[in-house]
């Protein structure tokens, strides 16, 4: 008899942040880290993401990598919600320095000053910062 | 000299060095995350825009477009290049400096 394949993880649930504070393109961090979320959620972790320093540029619309041969991958960030990805951060400070604001972003985020991005990492179990 | 920046001016100090070492009268490429020394309105753009009449400033059109920043108004100076003006940058200037 076939063992019963069950998709449902009954592990340890973690609180885990990812700190995304990389631009996406002229590195590889952004989309690795992207794909580690996606692995994250997949064995129903606890996931949140903030996006501070350069990595607020991962998150802004109307991308067009047509020109660059690259793959745009900022699509995916919409689709987190469909993993249970729902908690998505920005941080206040990191905005203003770039010159960009909430209607520059392509997905619904919480914007934190540095004092509520410090308490939000303060809280977690994992964090991973790319 | 042609110098062409790659980096994030928020993460490294590639621009501000670029921009303290070129020679007046140099052309300045901004090209993948160095495109984000080329917009108006961040923490940056005062220092770039102070050097407009120094340097002749350029941006590359695609790599401002990958990062959904094709509408963003750049400084006054800079101007938006593709990649064949990028060729010809290239050709004009007898030496190509890449500040990696």
């Amino acid at each position: 008899m076939a063992e019963e394949f069950d998709d449902e993880f009954d592990g340890p649930v973690k609180r885990f942040l990812f700190v995304n504070r990389k631009a996406p393109y002229g590195t590889v961090y952004a989309l690795e880290s992207l794909e580690v979320v996606l692995i994250s959620a997949a064995f129903d972790q606890d996931v949140s993401l903030v996006f501070v320093d350069d990595g607020v540029f991962q998150i802004v619309k109307d991308q067009d990598t047509d020109g660059i041969n690259m793959k745009n991958f900022s699509r995916t960030y919409r689709a987190l919600e469909g993993y249970d990805v729902e908690k998505l951060y920005v941080e206040k400070e990191s905005l203003d320095a770039r010159g960009l604001t909430e209607d520059d972003l392509l997905v619904d985020v919480e914007i934190l000053d540095s004092q509520g991005l410090s308490d939000l990492m303060d809280a977690q179990d994992v964090v991973i910062t790319s | 000299m042609l110098h062409t920046v790659n980096k994030s001016p928020f993460e490294k100090s590639s621009v501000t060095s670029c921009l303290r070492l070129a020679k007046n009268g140099s052309g300045i490429l901004f090209l993948e995350d160095a495109v984000f020394a080329a917009l108006q309105g961040t923490s940056v753009s005062d220092v770039v825009a102070g050097r407009a009449k120094d340097f002749q400033f350029y941006v590359l059109g695609p790599d401002l477009a990958a990062r959904g920043l094709s509408e963003k108004p750049v400084i006054d100076g800079v101007e938006v290049i593709d990649y064949e003006g990028f060729v010809d940058l290239v050709e004009e200037h007898d030496a190509v400096h890449s500040w990696l």
